[in-house]
């Protein structure tokens, strides 16, 4: 029996796979007809296959919450998700248009200030901002690139639009599950990559190298990369090492560093050996206890210093967390047409600031109706989905809200787009978003492909990892399929 | 300010942490292989003579726990010494950093740290080994019999090294894993030698006779040293022999003298000691054990007592080892800071 569904319902949503009347989309054909010859004994074979060599690979993840501080695979789904290269070039376009401004902007805040000056985004909600970091005004960082490395999580409407649902300018994580998923399908289902022309997104390690390399200091010949862990216990590590192997750089932690006269060394075998460029995997918060975080054990004593005097250089640059707040996202789309005078390709979505009263009244309104988010959490943590939630969640963010406006923001709940996924021994749809990586160094480039996270709880919004979340690889099509 | 070496090609660039997990992720190996095979020699000798009374039982195990060093630190735990608990200390007892599933429990962890500096084929198989004892609880393996336990940690470490030796690189890396494995495998066989030691002295009249005999042919097969031994001397299992054959034997990959010469010899390149005569302690210390074991003949060390003999190793091997972590490394040997308050969330 194929593992196709019958019975599959596509819900009220916008399904990549089927179309209104439950018919293929065009770039889905290939596969299905590969599902439709395809027994579920087979399939589920292919499926433990898939599962054992992560584990075995040690492709994995850390959850904090669990006692046991374990390590567990991300779990995959085997349903590609496919997007025709077109739809493929309006996202790019859209994704290296947004940079581009938020980069702009950065660098805007740090100076000038013009875009506060000609109130197009109140000063006050700048200043406010928690990865503000007014210890860099007028700081010019190499080659006035703050975002190098940039994870943006789009979704899809129900009437397949996308959106950009929030920006990640600080650490993103996740690309090398975007790579270990390719490796994974290539070996489950190598006859369907004859059939589909599929961008690769193997290059991002040489991608991201080169950016790195790009924002070197200018007196070395051959510089010194690193890429800075907090270390083995951090969630992340996994992917820390995967790109260091990779990209054939150090990992270091904190410990492995040591500042001297505004110059950075790493302790080796041999001695100290200075290093170039650092590719921290560490916040701004932990980076420098002399700076920052004064506790911190993850850091580097001085390492602020060194950066300032331009003897090594940090991707990401300290302070672009002000523009990843999910207030000033609500002002993205103002900066393109501000900074690029170009309408945003990629809209927003339809967001409410807790902090203008005017809509912090129709928050404490509708709180049943929309989904509320504080305004600097990651991985799910934090946030509010109205429609879901119990009476006493809803009271508990009302509270919440009221006593700190500045810290929320509300949005229309979107019914993000399905794909249909393996689940309890069929294929049912689940909501999904998709992460795009964008690199930026000499010129801005979007990997072909990206991570699609797939709420695998039926019904669930949540894509995150940390929330019951899977992922599936990311297919972009090359020409016509 | 400290001598700052010019930048050179990455690729010769180590970590001093990276020296300091491959050091350890390659004892811990070897450390695991070598509890396995003593483990798995002794409760076989056990089944062989049955008859053995409550106090030779108790003897033959108390033996065993002193020459590990770990007789204290089972004697909080446990109770009295008998098959079932002295296996537990050595095989599954996490609160003993030197059981068989803390040393693969931290040579993981070392590995992981390092993933990006091994092979593939390395990590995979530090991890299976690891996800292997994982799934496997104490007394599911106990029931099941312990021979294939033990069989499966001796083949993944031999897998190990055998992966080690022709997917990793001849780099100063591979100097500090040759190095971890070599000063290991020497402590272990002094240790090994040291057992039949603590069994022998209550027991002076039986030397000779079949337990006895029995005896010396589990140290041999401790060390994988039986077919080798017989190859040498036929089939005569004789104390004196085999006590001279794993200390003196220049051939045998498991004798002290072969493990120093070789450990001696990395122990220079990894502290670039060029010089005929030594500069640094640890060299300094390897030279002069290396001495002994190339000038002395088995009389000599029967004269001075072997376990007196043992013991002088054991701590000259000790001292190589910490002078040298010293020396190259900026560490304590334990993992590093982790303090859970210190987790960043995830973007």
């Amino acid at each position: 029996m194929s593992i196709l569904n019958p019975a599959y319902d596509r819900g009220p949503f916008f399904d990549e796979m089927f179309g209104p009347t439950g018919e293929f989309r065009p770039h889905y054909g290939h596969l299905a007809s590969s599902l439709q010859v395809l027994s579920e004994g087979e399939f589920n074979q292919r499926r433990t296959a898939v599962e054992l060599a992560f584990l075995r690979r040690g492709v994995t993840f850390t959850v904090y919450e669990s006692a046991e501080g374990t390590e567990r695979i991300f779990p995959f789904d085997l349903i590609p998700r496919i997007i025709p290269a077109q739809e493929w070039a309006r996202i790019e376009a859209g994704l290296i248009q947004r940079l581009t401004a938020l980069n702009l902007f950065l660098h805007d805040i740090y100076h000038d200030q013009k875009i506060l000056k000609d109130k197009i985004v109140p000063a006050v909600q700048v200043f406010s901002a928690r990865h503000f970091r007014r210890e860099f005004m007028n700081f010019s960082v190499p080659r006035d690139i703050y975002v190098h490395i940039c994870g943006t999580d789009l979704i899809r409407d129900e009437t397949g639009q996308y959106l950009v649902l929030e920006d990640n300018l600080r650490c993103p994580s996740g690309a090398s599950y975007m790579i270990e998923n390719r490796t994974a399908m290539r070996r489950a289902f190598p006859s369907l990559f004859q059939s589909y022309r599929v961008a690769k997104v193997e290059s991002y390690s040489d991608d991201l190298l080169r950016a790195l390399r790009y924002i070197a200091p200018p007196r070395t010949d051959k510089a010194n990369v690193v890429l800075l862990t907090p270390g083995v216990g951090n969630s992340a590590y996994f992917e820390h090492a995967f790109l260091a192997r990779q990209m054939g750089i150090p990992i270091v932690e904190g410990r492995d560093l040591v500042v001297r006269d505004s110059r950075v060394f790493m302790r080796t075998t041999a001695g100290l050996v200075s290093v170039d460029v650092i590719y921290r995997r560490i916040d701004d918060d932990f980076l420098d206890p002399l700076v920052f975080r004064p506790d911190s054990l993850l850091g580097v004593p001085g390492l602020v210093g060194a950066y300032r005097s331009g003897h090594v250089s940090l991707a990401n640059s300290i302070g672009t967390g002000v523009a990843d707040d999910k207030v000033i996202y609500a002002y993205v789309p103002k900066m393109i047409k501000y900074y690029l005078d170009q309408d945003p390709i990629l809209p927003n979505v339809n967001t409410y600031l807790a902090s203008e009263p005017a809509e912090r009244k129709f928050i404490l309104e509708n709180l049943g109706k929309l989904v509320v988010k504080s305004a600097n959490e990651a991985g799910g943590y934090g946030m509010l989905i109205g429609p879901a939630a119990t009476e006493a969640e809803i009271a508990e963010f009302r509270a919440k809200v009221a006593a700190q406006p500045r810290n929320f923001i509300a949005q229309d709940p979107i019914m993000l787009s399905r794909s249909p996924t393996w689940c309890d021994n069929r294929l049912e749809g689940r909501h999904i978003d998709l992460r795009p990586y964008i690199l930026n160094g000499e010129k801005i480039t979007v990997t072909p492909g990206g991570l699609t996270r797939v709420a695998l709880r039926s019904g669930s919004l949540v894509v995150n990892s940390s929330q019951g979340g899977g992922s599936k690889d990311t297919w972009v099509l090359q020409g016509e399929p | 300010m400290s001598k700052i070496p010019t930048v050179r090609p990455q690729a010769t660039v180590m970590l001093s942490r990276v020296a300091h997990s491959l050091y350890w992720m390659s004892r811990y190996i070897e450390r695991a292989e070598n509890t396995a095979r003593l483990l798995d020699v002794n409760l076989q000798f056990l089944i062989d003579f049955q008859r053995l009374n409550d106090k030779a039982l108790l003897e033959h195990w108390s033996s065993i726990l002193a020459s590990s060093g770990d007789l204290e630190l089972f004697d909080s735990l446990h109770e009295s010494a008998d098959s079932r608990t002295v296996t537990h200390f050595f095989a599954f007892e996490l609160s003993n950093p030197n059981s068989i599933l803390s040393c693969i429990f931290g040579a993981r962890q070392h590995a992981y740290m390092i993933r990006d500096q091994i092979s593939t084929e390395m990590w995979e198989t530090i991890n299976e080994l690891y996800l292997f004892l994982k799934t496997h609880d104490a007394t599911e393996v106990w029931a099941a019999g312990p021979d294939e336990f033990f069989q499966q940690i001796k083949r993944q470490s031999h897998l190990f090294q055998g992966l080690t030796d022709s997917t990793y690189s001849r780099s100063e890396g591979w100097e500090f894993i040759q190095f971890g494995k070599l000063i290991e495998r020497a402590d272990k066989t002094t240790r090994i030698l040291d057992v039949k030691y603590h069994i022998l002295l209550p027991n002076v009249s039986d030397v000779g006779g079949a337990v006895d005999t029995a005896q010396w042919h589990a140290v041999l097969r401790s060390a994988s040293a039986l077919d080798a031994y017989r190859r040498y001397y036929v089939h005569e299992i004789l104390p004196w022999k085999v006590a001279d054959f794993l200390i003196f034997s220049d051939s045998f990959p498991r004798s002290l003298n072969y493990c120093v010469t070789r450990l001696e010899e990395f122990l220079h390149r990894i502290l670039g000691e060029t010089a005929p005569r030594p500069r640094t302690a640890a060299a300094r210390a390897a030279r002069r054990l290396l001495a002994n074991l190339q000038s002395l003949t088995i009389n000599d060390v029967l004269d001075q007592g072997l376990h007196e003999f043992l013991l002088e190793v054991q701590q000259s091997l000790d001292l190589i080892g910490k002078e040298v972590v010293q020396t190259t490394m900026f560490y304590p040997a334990e993992l590093g800071p982790e303090d859970p308050q210190q987790q960043q969330q995830q973007q």
